[in-house]
C-alpha cells in the first residue's frame, strides 16, 4: 500500500471518477498540462485528453458559471478556484444560481457540481491566497460545504462530492496538501457527506474542528495526555450541512466543548456550533463552550500568519481553561 | 450596418535596434534614452536578486518582470507626478520610478504590510493579486479627477490573462460610458502561467477588446521602450485633454516563470524561450545608445556597479527591517479599533513569540 499526501489523494479521487464516470469533467486556470498550480489534477488531461480536462481562462465568475450550465445539462463539473482569494466573483453565481437551481424550477434542473478552492494560510503564500471562506459559503441555502483534514478524509469525500446530486463546495486546506502522508486505497469508496469523523475518542472534553487546524489538534492531544487530560477530537469534515448529532453525544459524555477554526471568530461556524450545543446540551455542560480561531482581521501576510493560525499553545490553553471550570 | 476595425500597431525601435523615422524627437534626446537605459537596468538586476533571495528562502513567492522591463519603464516616464498608478503584480518598474522603494517591494513579497505603505507616491494603489479588479479603481480614480476638474490621469496594468476577466470588461466599458481620464496598459506576455495567449481568448488582438467598449484601442511593441513610452505618453495626454481612455496592448514576452512558485518548464518548450530573447528590450535599446554614440562600455559597466550597490543597500535595509508586531493585525483594520476587539488583541499579545527571527 502506498503512503500519498492528501494533494495527491485529490488526484486520486479525480482521476478514479474521471475514469469511471465519463460525464465527469474538470475546469479551471492552468489545470491541463500543468497539472494544477498546486498539482492537484497532475496528469489528468494527458489521461482524460483537453475536452474534459479544461484550461479554462482566467475568469472565475465565468468558471463556475460554465459548470452550471454544464452539470444542468449532465455533465459532472469539477471546478477548480485556483487560490481561495479568487473565489469571491464566483459567489454570485454560486449563491444566485448553483444553489437554487433545483429548488426555482421544482426540481427540474439540477445542479450536480464541485467547486473545489484551495484554502487556508500557513505556506507563506502571497496576499490573498490564506483565506478561510467556509463560513460565507455555509451560510448560502442549498450548497454542500466540505473540508478535509487528511488524504484518506480527503480521497473519499470529493468521490461523494462528485456523486452528490447538488452543488459542493470543497475546500481544501493548503498547509495539509503536503504536511503528511497516509495510506489511500484506490477502491473508489465514498465517505458520508452527513457525518463527523471522530478522529481520537477522550473522556474529558470535546475539541470539534475540521480542515488544517485538524492537525493543531491532533498535536494538542499529545501534550494534553501529558497533562493527564484526554480530548476527544470530531472532524466536522461536512461543515454544511452538519452533523450535529455526534457533536451532542460527544459534549454529553465529556461535559466540555472547545470549538477550533482558522476562519475569523464573529460569525464563523464556531458561533453556529456553540449555538447548538447551548440548545441542546446546555444541562450537560461543567464549563462554558470556548472558541480558538483566527482573529477578526484581515489574514496577514506571511511574517504574522503563524499569530494568526490558531496554535496548538492556544489549544491547549482553552482546553485547560475549560478543564478548570467545575 | 456593419463596422470595420482597424488596430494600429506601433513599433520606433526594432528587435536589432534600427530606429523608425517615426520616432521623431525621442530618438534626438540622449538624456531620455540613457535614463530608460537605467531604469530598465535597475529593474532587471533587482528582479534578478529578488528571484534569488527567494531560493534562499529570504523571500516569499515574487512574480519577476523579466522581459518585460520597457512596459513598466516606458509607461512610468509618460506620467506626471500626479497621476496615479493602478498596479497588478508585475509592475515594480514602473512603481519604481512612482518613487515605491526596493525595499517597499521587498517587504511587501517578503509578507510585511508596510511594503504597501510608500513613503513617496502617496497616493499610489497597491500591488493587486486578484486578477483584473484592479482597472475599475482607475477608473473610479478617473472619475473622481473628472469630477473635481483635476488635470489627472489615472494608469492601470493588467496582463493578457486578465484581459478574460470580467472585472476587466465591466472597467472598460465603464471608462468609455463614463468618458473618464484612464489609460489602461495590457501587458501581454504570452501566458497566463501555463495557458498561452492563443487559448485565452479567441480574439485576434487584445487591443480589440476596446473598440466594444467605445473606446480607442492599439497596439505597441512592449519590448520597444520608445513605442511604449510614445503611445503612452500621447494616450494619457490625450486623456488629460479630455478625449477619453485607451487600452494600449503592449506584446512582450514572458522570460521567466509566472512567479517564484512556478515552473515553466512543465508546459513551455525552453528553446522557445531562449529565441525570443533576440527580442528583449534592454539590449536592443542599448544597441541603438552604442550605435548613436550615446553610451560606452565604461558607462555600462559603471551603470552595473551602481544599480548592483543600489539593490544590495535595499536588500541590506528589507532584511535589518525587524518583524511586524502582532498588533499590526489589529492596527488599520478600521480607522478606530472597536472595543470588542481589545480581548482578541490581547490574547494575540499573550500568545505572541517574543521578537525575534526573520522567517519562522
Amino acid at each position: 500500500m502506498t503512503e500519498i499526501t492528501l494533494v495527491e489523494a485529490i488526484d486520486l479521487a479525480l482521476g478514479h471518477e474521471m475514469a469511471r464516470d465519463p460525464t465527469v469533467v474538470l475546469l479551471g486556470e492552468d489545470i491541463g498540462v500543468n497539472g494544477g498550480v498546486f498539482r492537484a489534477t497532475n496528469g489528468l488531461q494527458a489521461r482524460f485528453g483537453r475536452e474534459r480536462v479544461i484550461d479554462a481562462p482566467l475568469a472565475e465568475a465565468g468558471i463556475a458559471g460554465a459548470a452550471i450550465g454544464m452539470a444542468a445539462m449532465g455533465l459532472k463539473p469539477v471546478a477548480e478556484i485556483q487560490f481561495s482569494g479568487f473565489i469571491y466573483p464566483a459567489i454570485d453565481q454560486m449563491i444566485n444560481h448553483a444553489s437554487r437551481l433545483r429548488h426555482r424550477t421544482c426540481g427540474r434542473l439540477t445542479c450536480p457540481m464541485v467547486l473545489r478552492s484551495p484554502c487556508g494560510a500557513g505556506i507563506h503564500a502571497p496576499e490573498h491566497h490564506s483565506e478561510s471562506p467556509e463560513a460565507m459559503f455555509a451560510h448560502i441555502p442549498g450548497l454542500r460545504v466540505v473540508m478535509p483534514s487528511t488524504p484518506a478524509r480527503a480521497y473519499g469525500l470529493l468521490l461523494a462530492a462528485i456523486r452528490d446530486p447538488d452543488p459542493v463546495v470543497f475546500l481544501e486546506p493548503t498547509r495539509l496538501y503536503r504536511l503528511f502522508r497516509e495510506e489511500v486505497v484506490d477502491d473508489g469508496e465514498a465517505l458520508p457527506l452527513d457525518a463527523c469523523f471522530v478522529s481520537r475518542e477522550g473522556r474529558d472534553a470535546t475539541v470539534v474542528t475540521w480542515g488544517a487546524s485538524h492537525a493543531e489538534v491532533m498535536n494538542a492531544a499529545e501534550t494534553l495526555t501529558n497533562r493527564s487530560v484526554e480530548i476527544e477530537v470530531v472532524d466536522l469534515a461536512t461543515l454544511k450541512p452538519y452533523d450535529s448529532e455526534t457533536i451532542l453525544k460527544s459534549v454529553e459524555k465529556t461535559g466540555r466543548c472547545v470549538i477550533v477554526h482558522e476562519a475569523p471568530r464573529t460569525a464563523g461556524l464556531g458561533a453556529e456550533i456553540a449555538a447548538e450545543v447551548a440548545e441542546r446540551a446546555l444541562y450537560s455542560l461543567l464549563a462554558p463552550v470556548t472558541r480558538v480561531t483566527g482573529y477578526d482581521v484581515v489574514v496577514p501576510l506571511s511574517r504574522l500568519e503563524k499569530q494568526y493560525m490558531p496554535s496548538v499553545e492556544r489549544i491547549v490553553g482553552a482546553v485547560l481553561k475549560s478543564m478548570e471550570a467545575a | 450596418m456593419g463596422v470595420d476595425f482597424h488596430i494600429d500597431y506601433l513599433q520606433l525601435l526594432s528587435p536589432s535596434g534600427q530606429l523608425s523615422d517615426a520616432a521623431g524627437e525621442i530618438a534626438r534626446d540622449a538624456e531620455l534614452l540613457v535614463w530608460f537605459h537605467r531604469a530598465m537596468t535597475r529593474a532587471r538586476l533587482f528582479d534578478a536578486k529578488a528571484i534569488a533571495l527567494q531560493r534562499t528562502g529570504q523571500l516569499g513567492t515574487f512574480a519577476s518582470a523579466l522581459g518585460q522591463e520597457a512596459i513598466g519603464v516606458g509607461v512610468a516616464t509618460a506620467m506626471e507626478r500626479d497621476d496615479l498608478l493602478v498596479p497588478s503584480y508585475r509592475d515594480h518598474a514602473a512603481q519604481f520610478i512612482r518613487g515605491v522603494t526596493m525595499t517597499e517591494i521587498l517587504l511587501y513579497w517578503g509578507g510585511d504590510e508596510r511594503g504597501s505603505d510608500f513613503a513617496s507616491a502617496r497616493a499610489d494603489f497597491p500591488i493587486c493579486v486578484p486578477v483584473g479588479t484592479q482597472v475599475a479603481h482607475a477608473v473610479g480614480a478617473a472619475y473622481a479627477f473628472k469630477l473635481r476638474k483635476e488635470e489627472r490621469v489615472a494608469v492601470s496594468f493588467i496582463g493578457d490573462g486578465g484581459t478574460g476577466n470580467g472585472g476587466f470588461y465591466e472597467a472598460l466599458n465603464m471608462a468609455g460610458a463614463w468618458r473618464v481620464p484612464v489609460v489602461v496598459v495590457v501587458n501581454n506576455n504570452g501566458w497566463a502561467i501555463s495557458t498561452p495567449r492563443a487559448l485565452g481568448s479567441a480574439a485576434e488582438t487584445l487591443a480589440q477588446k476596446a473598440i466594444a467598449a467605445g473606446i480607442e484601442g492599439l497596439q505597441v511593441d512592449g519590448n520597444d521602450v520608445l513605442a511604449v513610452h510614445q503611445a503612452t505618453h500621447k494616450a494619457i495626454e490625450k486623456a488629460r485633454d479630455g478625449g477619453g481612455p485607451t487600452l494600449i496592448e503592449a506584446l512582450s514576452y514572458r522570460l521567466g516563470d509566472h512567479t517564484t512558485a512556478d515552473d515553466a518548464t512543465r508546459y513551455r518548450d525552453p528553446e522557445i524561450v531562449r529565441a525570443e530573447w533576440v527580442r528583449e528590450p534592454v539590449g536592443r535599446l542599448r544597441t541603438l545608445l552604442v550605435a548613436r554614440g550615446f553610451w560606452s562600455k565604461e558607462q555600462e559597466t559603471a551603470l552595473l556597479k551602481d544599480c548592483g550597490e543600489e539593490v544590495d543597500r535595499a536588500v541590506a535595509s528589507y532584511l535589518a527591517t525587524a518583524a511586524p508586531s502582532c498588533d499590526s493585525m489589529f492596527d488599520n483594520l478600521f480607522a478606530t479599533l472597536p472595543a470588542s476587539m481589545l480581548r482578541q488583541r490581547d490574547e494575540a499579545r499573550h500568545y505572541a513569540p517574543t521578537p525575534g527571527g526573520r522567517h519562522d
